[in-house]
């Protein structure tokens, strides 16, 4: 036990000394948490468009300053004729066009009808959905407009609610997943890295030739990580209330332990990782290029899962990221408790048994 | 005497801490110079100076006779330099890191041909041309280190402790190379620990707490020290230091 | 001139021999471009939705098929109460409790006006507000329906004036089939370059300090640009090398090709690995370490794929951070991939975009250049 210790100050010695690396380790992941909460949004809005209006009348005046009263709309420029949209279109200038034809006010007070065109640059296909329907909705609203004189019966409304995030910001949704996306890859590569570190230094066989239990070693390596980690999340739990406006809703003691379960889950990967690189460039290629899209889009944070090919979803339960997100959003956004986060908890624990299993084993082949 | 290496009162601070103070000596031309001091002396700090890595607080010095503060570039094409650190690429084989080394001095392609097979030769390495430095024994690397900075037939030299770690047959053979170098001309100025080392030396120079305690040849100064050897003299020396060894 | 050559052949050499790393470099990227756009899917479907209906009237049980009959919802199971289905929602079992309150058909006849509410997890904005939107005009639609229905089947009274309408015709240009792979290939492509290249160039260098080659470097008379130069363009080479790849496996597995030239897509690419490469320089000048390094690296690639457009609008963020953003190399070579790509743009359009990144360019290897020393 006092080997244990004395190992582990060691441990603790190699990160505090190094004050650079020791600022890379809680600045840059709190630097992005803070980041991606106040900068993402997938609301869509402002998106620019461009209006053709061949009619000119009452009626296009009042729709096209209808449009541009949105907040979702930007008009960005009224074209000559259709002939333009293309050049606009591939200069990435616009995501949508309006397109009155000639004649339309007289053809909505003389025959009651109307039509407008509707052009969006459909190569995000997203947004383009997404905008065309904003406009549909907006035509709806004057179409209403103009029907106020003849009352509407049977009017049905829909009352809704957005729960949990009123006014659809980004950071409800970004932080919690940023957060185990960086928690996640920051803990895989610092355990990895600072194993192989050792082996390629030399100082690795010194350990190994030493009196000294193979678990002990492993532990003295996770012990750091595990606390700049755990400091890390308080930070982030700290800034998130303060400046996101996200406070924790359920028990901190329970989104902590998730928070621990998760970290030592990582860790383990870390170290089974470290086990078949020989360097740390190895290391950082299987934690950096190997895992960060797959964790990024297999979180679901992104991404809905439930969209994608079985096989994809199939795979994406073997990320533990995903279900530490499921844990944060429920506990710290929806304040919920135990009961709701047990069976994430059990297979973040199931995981990180099994993985913390293997890595020892292998560990402990290797010094044969 | 052609002095090819001129310092006048070299100094270099790193903030209140004088690593190197004031350093006043002449190297002539085919000399081999010891550099001696216990570590944390300043040897290293005035390597790197003289080499033009490191920029000198205040002094003067010249170097083949450019100028250590303006004419660094000039510098470099008249010295070669091996580094306590194994400096060549592990990942190549004996004959790319000649190769490597000698085409970025600028050779050209026949003359660099020329001098690998000269090389491998006096290093007796002919088989090993095709091998991947890595898996040559340390001993082997330190030699062709060596060669690898001469490759280019530097006025100057410096070496920086080159022989640590090395066993004391290759130790001999790595001085003969250095003697061999310095018959054509070549000056050597070596850091060291072993005072076996330092009695190879033409002068040596010992370095106490940044300062030169003494320089003389090493019969002169064990003389003057009424000691046997060397090493007595410089544990003289050494111990009257004050500030404490890294 | 002639040094450069000596440096290039050197660091060739030491790329190709180390298959394994080669190998990752390549593939590791590959199959994530092969897999990886499947799972970033976007098309809203499947919205879970759980039912509260307290009326049980015909309308009701219309409306409610109507709305699962829709494509976008899926029913998640009938509730009694509001509260349950509120409940469904907070477990994660459902994304929208939609309740239809007691005597809705009834008032409706009677009041000409009933509410029904609805309850969206918004914690996904996009869910939520698609979602919500889709509910909306399904709701509207069906309430033209009831109406004309109810018209007619109280023999139009001289139905009320019909009223004048304007009606949307909407298309889809450059994607008319709007799949969401044609507008992520790309963009993950850009990713996986952006990651290879960077890292690699600035742990090449990192471990060059580390192992002491560096300072050997150092003393030689080689001058700084040719040694810059010399470690930027095997990266480029392997850039493009991947890059290509990328656009093959595009092709074969998800039948992209470019609209726009080719050629336009290489000059930019090139233009954009400088930018990049000078970024691993610049990271590279300030890590002592593979670690540093690392975690430099890690740090602004990570903000490059979450911020630049990626899988978010750019668009859609604030003013302060979209300004950031511009600063970004991989903004821009997204813009110009998926609009060569898609739209068949052209130089001319893509000129702006182009410039900023040979801007950026210069800006990161003249900072890399001056805070790489050769003396300290």
């Amino acid at each position: 036990m006092r080997q244990l210790i004395t190992f582990i100050r060691k441990e603790f010695l190699h990160v505090f000394r190094d004050r650079k690396t020791l600022l890379m380790l809680f600045g840059l992941p709190i630097a992005q948490i803070v980041l991606f909460g106040f900068a993402l949004s997938n609301e869509i809005k402002n998106s620019h468009i461009a209006v053709v209006d061949y009619s000119k009348d009452a009626v296009t005046t009042k729709l096209i300053s209808k449009i541009s009263g949105s907040p979702y709309f930007n008009i960005q420029r009224s074209l000559a004729g259709a002939e333009e949209l293309n050049a606009a279109f591939k200069k990435g200038n616009i995501k949508m066009a309006v397109i009155f034809p000639a004649g339309f006010g007289d053809d909505l007070i003389h025959t009651g009808k109307a039509t407008m065109q509707v052009i969006a640059d459909a190569s995000d296909p997203n947004q383009a959905t997404t905008i065309t329907n904003y406009l549909t909705n907006i035509v709806n609203d004057f179409n209403s407009d103009l029907a106020q004189d003849a009352s509407q019966p049977m009017q049905i409304e829909p009352e809704v609610q957005m729960m949990y995030n009123p006014e659809l910001r980004g950071a409800p949704n970004f932080v919690p997943g940023v957060m185990a996306l960086v928690l996640m890859l920051v803990c895989t590569m610092m355990t990895s890295v600072a194993i192989v570190r050792e082996k390629e230094l030399g100082t690795m066989e010194i350990l190994l030739v030493s009196p000294f239990k193979p678990i002990y070693i492993i532990i003295s390596k996770l012990a750091p990580n595990l606390l700049i980690s755990v400091v890390n999340l308080i930070i982030i739990l700290v800034l998130s209330d303060i400046f996101l406006d996200l406070p924790v809703k359920g028990s901190l003691l329970l989104l902590v332990t998730g928070t621990v379960l998760f970290i030592m889950t990582s860790l383990s990967i870390g170290l089974l990782l470290s086990i078949s690189a020989k360097t740390q460039q190895a290391a950082m290629m299987g934690s950096l290029m190997g895992m960060m899209l797959p964790t990024m889009l297999l979180t679901g944070f992104l991404f809905p899962i439930e969209n994608m090919p079985v096989a994809l979803q199939v795979l994406s339960n073997l990320v533990p990221s995903r279900w530490y997100f499921i844990i944060i959003k429920r506990v710290m956004l929806k304040g919920l408790g135990f009961e709701s986060v047990w069976r994430e908890m059990l297979i973040l624990t199931g995981m990180c048994v099994l993985l913390f299993t293997i890595s020892l084993r292998q560990f402990k082949i290797r010094l044969q | 005497m052609e002095t090819v290496i001129h310092t006048d009162r070299l100094t270099k601070r790193f903030g209140s801490f004088i690593a190197a103070n004031e350093l006043t000596f002449d190297v002539a031309k085919g000399e081999i110079f010891g550099f001696l001091g216990a570590n944390g002396a300043g040897k290293t700090t005035a390597m790197r100076m003289l080499c033009g890595l490191l920029a000198p607080s205040s002094g003067k010095a010249t170097i083949a006779g450019f100028d250590v503060y303006t004419q660094t570039e000039r510098i470099k094409n008249s010295i070669g330099y091996m580094s306590q650190k194994f400096s060549l690429y592990d990942d190549l084989t004996v004959a790319e890191n000649i190769r490597f080394y000698a085409g970025i001095y600028g050779m050209s392609g026949p003359a660099i041909r020329a001098k690998t097979t000269q090389l491998l030769e006096e290093l007796q390495l002919q088989k090993e041309a095709k091998t991947l430095v890595r898996e040559l024994p340390l001993g082997w690397k330190q030699k062709l280190s060596f060669s690898v900075s001469i490759v280019h037939e530097p006025e100057i030299v410096f070496l920086d402790e080159p022989t640590g770690g090395v066993d004391p047959v290759t130790r001999r053979q790595f001085w003969d190379l250095i003697y061999a170098a310095s018959d054509k001309g070549v000056t050597v100025f070596v850091t060291t620990h072993y005072m076996d080392e330092a009695e190879y030396c033409n002068r040596v120079s010992i370095m106490v707490d940044g300062v030169i305690a003494a320089l003389d040849s090493p019969v002169r100064l064990k003389g003057q020290f009424g000691s046997g050897s060397m090493e007595d003299v410089f544990y003289e020396l050494a111990r009257k230091a004050k500030r404490k060894g890294d | 001139m002639k040094t450069l050559g000596f440096l290039l052949e050197k660091e060739f050499r030491q790329l190709l021999r180390n298959r394994q790393l080669l190998r990752t470099l390549l593939l590791a990227p590959l199959i994530q471009l092969i897999i990886l756009p499947l799972a970033a899917d976007y098309t809203v479907k499947n919205i879970g939705i759980a039912v509260a209906d307290n009326d049980h009237s015909t309308t009701s049980l219309r409306l409610i098929e109507k709305i699962v009959s829709s494509g976008y919802f899926k029913l998640q199971g009938y509730t009694a109460s509001y509260h349950d289905a509120l409940g469904m929602v907070e477990a994660d079992k459902a994304d929208l409790a939609l309740q239809i309150p007691a005597h809705f058909e009834s008032d409706l006849v009677r009041e000409d006006k009933k509410q029904v509410y609805v309850a969206i997890n918004a914690i996904e904005g996009t869910k939520a507000n698609l979602g919500g939107a889709y509910l909306n005009s399904i709701i509207s639609d069906f309430n033209e329906n009831v109406r004309a229905q109810w018209q007619v089947g109280s023999a139009s009274t001289g139905s009320p004036e019909e009223a004048p309408q304007v009606s949307v015709a909407s298309s889809n240009w450059y994607n008319i089939f709007l799949n969401y792979h044609l507008y992520m290939v790309p963009a993950i492509l850009v990713t996986l370059v952006t990651a290879m290249v960077a890292m690699q160039s600035a742990f090449n260098i990192v471990q060059e300090k580390e192992s002491g080659t560096i300072e050997q470097i150092n003393v030689t008379p080689i001058k700084k640009h040719i040694f810059i130069i010399g470690k930027m363009v095997p990266f480029m080479v392997l850039g493009i090398v991947l890059f290509t790849m990328g656009l093959l496996v595009g092709w074969i597995g998800y039948g992209i090709v470019p609209l726009g030239s080719l050629w336009v897509l290489y000059v930019s690419l090139i233009v954009y690995l400088f930018s990049m490469l000078g970024l691993g320089l610049l990271i590279a000048t300030y890590s002592g370490t593979q670690q540093q390094a690392m975690s430099l690296s890690f740090f602004f690639i990570n903000i490059f794929n979450m911020m630049s457009g990626v899988f978010t609008a750019v668009d859609s963020m604030p003013a302060w951070a979209q300004a950031i953003v511009t600063t970004f190399p991989p903004s821009h070579f997204i813009k110009i991939m998926r609009a060569v790509v898609l739209k068949g743009s052209g130089f001319s359009d893509i000129l702006p975009w182009l410039g900023a990144l040979a801007v950026i360019g210069i800006v990161l290897n003249g900072w890399a250049v001056l805070n790489y020393r050769k003396t300290s």
